[in-house]
């Protein structure tokens, strides 16, 4: 390459310093936002909980004024379910999930536990009566349960195994009390 | 078959683009004219390629093929024609393709004008603009492919893929769900193209910035030669965000254009960064000034860009944006590290060689000016950085989710804008190097005498918010000075050339393209600020549930609730539609439909606000809600934004001043005659 | 604390309201939209983000405004409710972060940003005044193109009239 314009005007008759302050406060704080970044995007891909991790503790107080504990569970079987009053496809999965509630309170070792996801009590308390819901329930106070379970949209249900650990994950509504039903004894199996 | 052409176009692309960069390299590194022949022409040939690609797309759109993926998501047999052409960056995959077509097409540009001129830089921007070329056909053939078809497996499955999968039958969809109801605007449709050119635009400067680095020929000629190039880019992304805004004032009913949400505020990021590029770009044109600023300040903007794009496109926010979601993002984030790291490593290898020659001498001079409005625009781009990394910092660090919302910005940046208001205000008359305070206030005291004249009419209209009277004063006194500079230049030309005012005028402007152009900008701005100091410290809003016949009180207006229709549309809507009478002191000023739309195809409502416009306020009146059987009450929600209308008025204004700017001067032209 | 006190009323509050409808709807219409949404503005939908409450068109949002129209009733100040709200359904329904921990950062950043502005603007005019070089030729003096100079001899004439 012929390049007609090598020497350029040296307008600089003085050379500039070096500005090592300002190149290293920079460059430090590039690559500080650069790890944010990616930390995030690294944290954020994890969609949900995945079969088999350990699940965090947690307890909800439910509407009634009970508080039950994961920890305090250990042992039995808990189904999580996260509704909202404001959800179009949670009251026919209410209803199934009331169904098989009937049928497993009494043997003692299944617990169902109904998180009410960012909602009013008002409106949550007229939907569980509504619907004849009997099985615990409570809001998630401060949205600090469906962060541990990386909850997206409503219904979700989680299983937790009696080790403590997720069981089974069921994204959307359930369809019928029997596939609930599948879906328990397949988390009891594990 | 036309999607297996278009398919194959792309691949070729990928290929003739890593061609260009390879040959580009090779050719300049080894002094072989064949080498750089060849890359010159695969560069070349990227354009025709995609734009062949994208006639199939829209082939495919206009022709209602659902059994393709993205003709079912983006259109609909109801939607208009062109809505379906619209829809080809209605969607992530079109979009991203749209993007590449863009970048092909200005590098294009760049190599037919600029090949035999700019021979020793070309190469190198050829490399720079096809390496992102590369890249986003990447993520356009491996990620996010426009091609796709839907196929039903044996087990009765419906998958997507490319190629007929074994024992698959192609799905055929009678219909799509249709483009998201919220895009179907005419600011939607005009938006993304616009924002899009601005941000593909700023590429060219920063390719010619790396190339004059990279070939060691740090002079003013990348710059020079990239003016346009910047000035029509920021040309561009300053209508994307305005028509963003017009669409969020038009569709989405907050009463409102602006919320600074993440995806707005990326979009205005580089804006900010691009709009300091512009003026320190002046600088080092004519004094010499902010040589290394300029290269950080163009590859801070293509970083932005790339982090823009990112962001609309990759779903790591949540905001209105967010109609999308995809698994991009890491590959973006690479991509910008890497392009970041590479360009800031040039510019210090070249440091010593970027030297300016010439000072700055006052702390009131011109070049001072453009120093404090440079670190202005910088100060607001870090504001506006942190706003949005905030978030994702305290959920990283403390597993909080935090809202940083309008408070945040307005508190922190509007002190900062009002700044550079002033900053505006008093730059057309200071003076090139040497001034000092007391020649400043010497001539600055008349047009500032003359905007008083808006505050105190302010006040005196009963506005009591001192923030705001001060917010007018300085709009008021960009007005006041830039047009008695114009004034009085004018003036003086006609006294010394005995011509008449309308001449001077004209020579003037027309000889003075830039600077007039920008003064014309300034003005522009200025016209939007009020707008902006309209609806953010006087705006009022009321709701309430009405019967029929019953009215509202705001602000003076009455406005009354007529009558409710609600119907379906042949183009597949359910339209909820009351009728509102705005009235003053009892006299009928307009009737406004306000209206809900409800999208059967893609399950979606959309608030339309019926709106009275005039030059002293907005009334923007909106559908809330109504009673569902008896359809006799509804809620409606009506603003009042004074002065809206300035801030549209005053774009279109900007938009004439960087028209002006950009005009070839005769000169220019004369020369380009010459060459030929 | 506090916290669980709120709670325990808010509650109690809710099962009255529930349980005597009729009286319910007594207090509600006293409350105007309009005390409604000068609440639900500082506060953000807790699913659909970033989108302020008294502009989301949905129904969990319709909800929360309701929500708000009960306790603005019960004669909450706006401070009570939005404590209530960011309690119940985490801090990113405020606006703005509320001032602990690490949200520090969003007040104490910006005015740190514009003092370091401030102090680079003066280091940096004070820097090249104090470094101005005799200069063996302006740029100035370099020949211009035809319309700067006629600029120029505006400004000279500019200045000889003052």
């Amino acid at each position: 390459m012929n390049n007609p314009v090598e020497n350029q005007p040296s307008s600089s008759t003085e050379k500039r310093r070096f500005p090592w302050v300002t190149a290293i406060i920079s460059s430090v704080f590039l690559i500080g936002l650069l790890v944010v970044l990616g930390l995030w995007m690294k944290q954020s891909k994890v969609t949900s909980l995945e079969i088999g991790a350990n699940v965090p503790d947690f307890s909800v107080t439910t509407f009634d004024g009970e508080t039950y504990t994961k920890s305090a569970l250990e042992g039995k079987l808990i189904l999580i379910n996260f509704w909202s009053s404001w959800c179009s496809s949670c009251d026919e999965e209410g209803y199934a999930l009331e169904e098989v509630w009937q049928e497993v309170k009494s043997s003692g070792d299944i617990v169902f536990l109904g998180v009410n996801y960012v909602d009013t009590e008002k409106d949550s308390i007229t939907f569980l009566n509504k619907y004849g819901i009997t099985y615990p329930n409570g809001p998630d106070l401060g949205s600090k349960i469906s962060r541990i379970f990386k909850v997206q949209a409503v219904p979700e249900t989680y299983i937790i195994g009696r080790d403590g650990t997720l069981a089974a994950i069921k994204i959307g509504a359930f369809e019928s009390a029997d596939e609930i039903r599948t879906l328990l004894e397949k988390a009891a199996q594990e | 078959m036309i999607a297996n052409i278009g398919f194959g176009l792309l691949v070729i692309t990928i290929v003739t683009s890593l061609i260009a960069v390879i040959t580009a390299i090779y050719g300049v590194t080894s002094k072989t004219r064949a080498m750089l022949e060849t890359s010159r022409l695969a560069a070349l040939s990227a354009f025709p390629l995609l734009s062949m690609s994208i006639a199939a797309l829209i082939t495919l759109l206009l022709s209602g093929k659902f059994e393709y993926v993205y003709v079912y998501q983006t259109t609909s047999l109801s939607m208009p024609v062109y809505l379906k052409i619209a829809a080809l960056w209605g969607g992530q995959q079109g979009s991203l393709l749209f993007w590449c077509w863009l970048l092909s097409g200005f590098t294009f540009i760049v190599l037919i004008r600029k090949w035999k001129q700019d021979h020793d830089l070309l190469p190198w921007v050829i490399v720079v603009t096809n390496i992102t070329l590369f890249f986003f056909m990447v993520l356009v053939l491996f990620f996010e492919n426009p091609f796709l078809k839907y196929y039903i497996m044996y087990n009765g499955e419906v998958i997507t893929s490319l190629f007929q999968p074994f024992h698959a039958i192609t799905a055929h969809p009678t219909d799509g769900s249709g483009l998201n109801p919220l895009l179907r605007h005419y600011g939607m449709v005009v938006h993304p193209p616009m924002l899009y050119l601005g941000f593909v635009g700023f590429i060219i400067p920063f390719a010619y910035a790396i190339a004059a680095l990279i070939e060691g020929r740090t002079d003013d000629r990348w710059l020079k030669a990239t003016r346009r190039w910047s000035l029509t880019a920021w040309l561009f992304l300053s209508l994307g965000l305005v028509l963003g805004s017009r669409w969020a004032y038009d569709v989405l009913g907050w009463g409102g254009y602006w919320s600074w949400d993440p995806v707005e505020i990326s979009a205005f990021m580089p804006w900010l960064t691009g709009t300091a590029y512009l003026h320190s770009m002046v600088m080092q044109d004519k004094r010499g000034l902010f040589k290394h600023w300029n290269v950080a300040l163009i590859i801070l903007t293509f970083c932005l860009v790339i982090f823009g794009t990112f962001l609309t496109r990759s779903g790591l926010f949540s905001s209105v944006h967010a109609f999308s979601e995809s698994q991009i993002g890491p590959a973006f984030f690479i991509f910008i590290a890497v392009m970041f790291v590479v360009s800031l490593g040039l510019l210090l290898f070249r440091w010593s060689r970027l030297s300016s020659g010439y000072q700055i001498k006052s702390f009131f001079s011109r070049e001072s000016a453009f120093l404090y409005n440079n670190l202005l625009f910088l100060a607001i781009f870090a504001i506006c950085l942190l706003g949005v990394i905030f978030p994702i910092l305290s959920e990283l660090f403390t597993g909080q989710q935090v809202t940083v919302g309008p408070q945040f910005y307005e508190s922190a940046a509007g002190p900062l804008f009002a700044l550079l208001l002033l900053l505006m205000g008093i730059v057309p008359l200071t003076a090139w190097s040497t001034s000092s305070a007391r020649n400043l206030g010497k001539t600055v005291w008349k047009p500032a005498l003359i905007s008083l004249i808006f505050p105190i009419a302010a006040v005196i209209l009963g506005a009591r918010n001192w923030i705001a009277v001060i917010a007018i004063w300085l709009a008021a006194l960009v007005i006041c000075v830039t047009l008695y500079d114009y004034i009085r230049s004018i003036g003086l030309r006609a006294a010394n050339h005995h011509e008449p005012w309308w001449k001077a005028f004209l020579t003037l402007t027309t000889r003075n393209r830039r600077r007039y152009g920008g003064y014309i900008i300034h003005l522009g701005v200025a016209l939007m600020g009020l707008g902006i100091i309209g609806i953010e410290f006087f705006q009022t809003q009321t709701q309430a549930m009405l019967k029929l016949g019953e009215s509202l009180d705001l602000s003076g207006y009455t406005i009354t609730y007529r009558d409710f229709q609600i119907a379906d549309t042949p183009d597949g809507r359910n339209v909820a539609r009351v009728e509102i009478s705005i009235a003053r002191n009892n006299q009928e000023l307009k009737v406004v439909y306000p209206r809900i739309d409800y999208y059967y195809d893609s399950e979606q409502a959309v608030t339309i606000p019926g709106l009275r416009t005039t030059l002293a306020d907005d009334l923007y009146v909106i559908l809330v809600d109504w009673e569902p059987v008896t359809s006799e009450a509804a809620t409606i929600k009506a603003f009042r934004n004074p002065l809206m209308n300035w801030f549209w008025i005053g774009s279109i204004v900007a938009v004439f001043g960087t028209l002006l700017a950009l005009w070839p001067s005769r000169e220019r032209k004369l020369n380009t005659k010459e060459a030929a | 604390m506090r916290g669980k006190n709120l709670l325990i009323i808010s509650m109690a509050i809710v099962f009255f309201c529930f349980a005597t409808p009729v009286r319910a709807q007594e207090i509600t219409p006293t409350v105007s939209d309009d005390e409604v949404n000068r609440v639900a503005q500082e506060l953000y939908c807790p699913v659909c983000e970033n989108t302020p409450l008294d502009v989301c068109p949905t129904k969990a949002c319709a909800q929360w405004r309701e929500l708000i129209r009960e306790k603005i009733a019960l004669g909450w100040s706006e401070q009570q409710i939005k404590r209530f709200f960011a309690e119940q359904y985490g801090g990113q329904v405020l606006a703005v972060p509320p001032l602990q921990g690490l949200n520090w950062i969003v007040y104490v950043l910006p005015p740190l940003v514009v003092i370091g502005g401030i102090y680079l603007a003066v280091t940096i005019v004070k820097r090249s005044r104090k470094s101005v070089i005799p200069e063996k030729k302006d740029p100035f003096q370099s020949p211009l193109p035809a319309p700067e100079t006629v600029m120029k001899q505006i400004e000279k004439d500019l200045h000889k009239e003052e």
